[in-house]
């Protein structure tokens, strides 16, 4: 079946993102694996969408959603990136440590 | 050179996922922001071949043009690491690389396992059309939502992201010693 086709690749887009998320050092790395996991996520809707509501195409309207909330995301976190690199001279995370007790 | 769709999409997924494993494991950070955009257009591709159109053209505006740009300046603002000294365990690295693999081989066995109410025909619908009717009937509300939700977002990033200048700190130090001052002539 073609639709398992694309779910497939969306969960294999899913756990190569959480591999990069548990595993990257780098935090903009961090953030590009987070992407990469709303991409997946995108995907499935998407698909589901076309094969399962082909008249009323729902999951399209929330994939944009999820698009428009990923800008948001992308634009707050870049933002706390480079405060965090400011101020502490580095992206490693694992030297930022201030809300850790 | 036809190409049918099963091909294409064969292929589309072989350059996502080689593109999506060089994001993870490139040691050199800017060229996995490159490679990330070629994972986001090949999704782009495999949304036409979805008959979504629509959603294609705003993963390749929204994704590729401004947020992996976002992601190249912030790549470049940022000084070059060098290699950082956190020794990884082995029992850790081995953790980390099958947590992964056995979450995906949970999903491909529900996957494979589960049937799908797929429904047989596939109607062929104006999708710009059909997303504008959903914007502007039943999903206003959350329309207008996540709009308020990009402004703040927007605001939240410039406020967070300015410099604190130092003249600000000046002028209140020297407010500051013309009080003293002002009191000690008092």
């Amino acid at each position: 079946m073609i639709l398992e086709n694309y779910i497939i690749l969306s969960a294999s887009l899913f756990c190569i993102g959480l591999y990069g998320l548990i595993t990257s050092v780098n935090i903009i790395r961090a953030f590009m694996s987070l992407e990469l996991v709303f991409n997946a996520i995108n995907l499935n809707f998407v698909a589901f969408s076309n094969f399962m509501d082909g008249e009323e195409i729902k999951g399209q309207v929330l994939s944009l959603f999820i698009i428009a909330i990923a800008a948001a995301e992308a634009a707050i976190g870049l933002a706390l990136i480079l405060t965090v690199y400011r101020n502490r001279n580095t992206v490693d995370g694992n030297n930022i440590d201030w809300l850790k007790w | 050179m036809d190409f049918s769709p099963e091909t294409l999409l064969i292929f589309l997924e072989l350059f996502i996922i080689v593109t999506a494993l060089g994001v993870v494991l490139t040691p050199e950070v800017l060229e996995a922001a490159f490679l990330l955009s070629g994972t986001l257009s090949g999704l782009a591709g495999v949304y036409i071949l979805l008959n979504a159109d629509f959603v294609a053209a705003a993963q390749i505006v929204v994704y590729v043009g401004a947020i992996n740009v976002l992601i190249v300046f912030a790549i470049m603002l940022v000084q070059k690491q060098l290699d950082s000294d956190v020794t990884v365990n082995g029992t850790k690295q081995l953790a980390q690389t099958l947590i992964p693999l056995f979450l995906f081989g949970m999903f491909v066995l529900a996957i494979t396992d589960t049937n799908w109410p797929i429904q047989s025909s596939l109607p062929t619908v104006e999708t710009t059309e059909a997303i504008g009717k959903h914007l502007f009937t039943d999903y206003l509300l959350p329309f207008e939502v996540v709009s308020i939700l990009l402004l703040l977002a927007l605001i939240g990033a410039i406020v967070i992201a300015r410099r604190d200048l130092p003249i600000k700190d000046k002028t209140i130090k020297t407010y500051s010693t013309s009080q003293l001052s002002i009191g000690s002539k008092d």
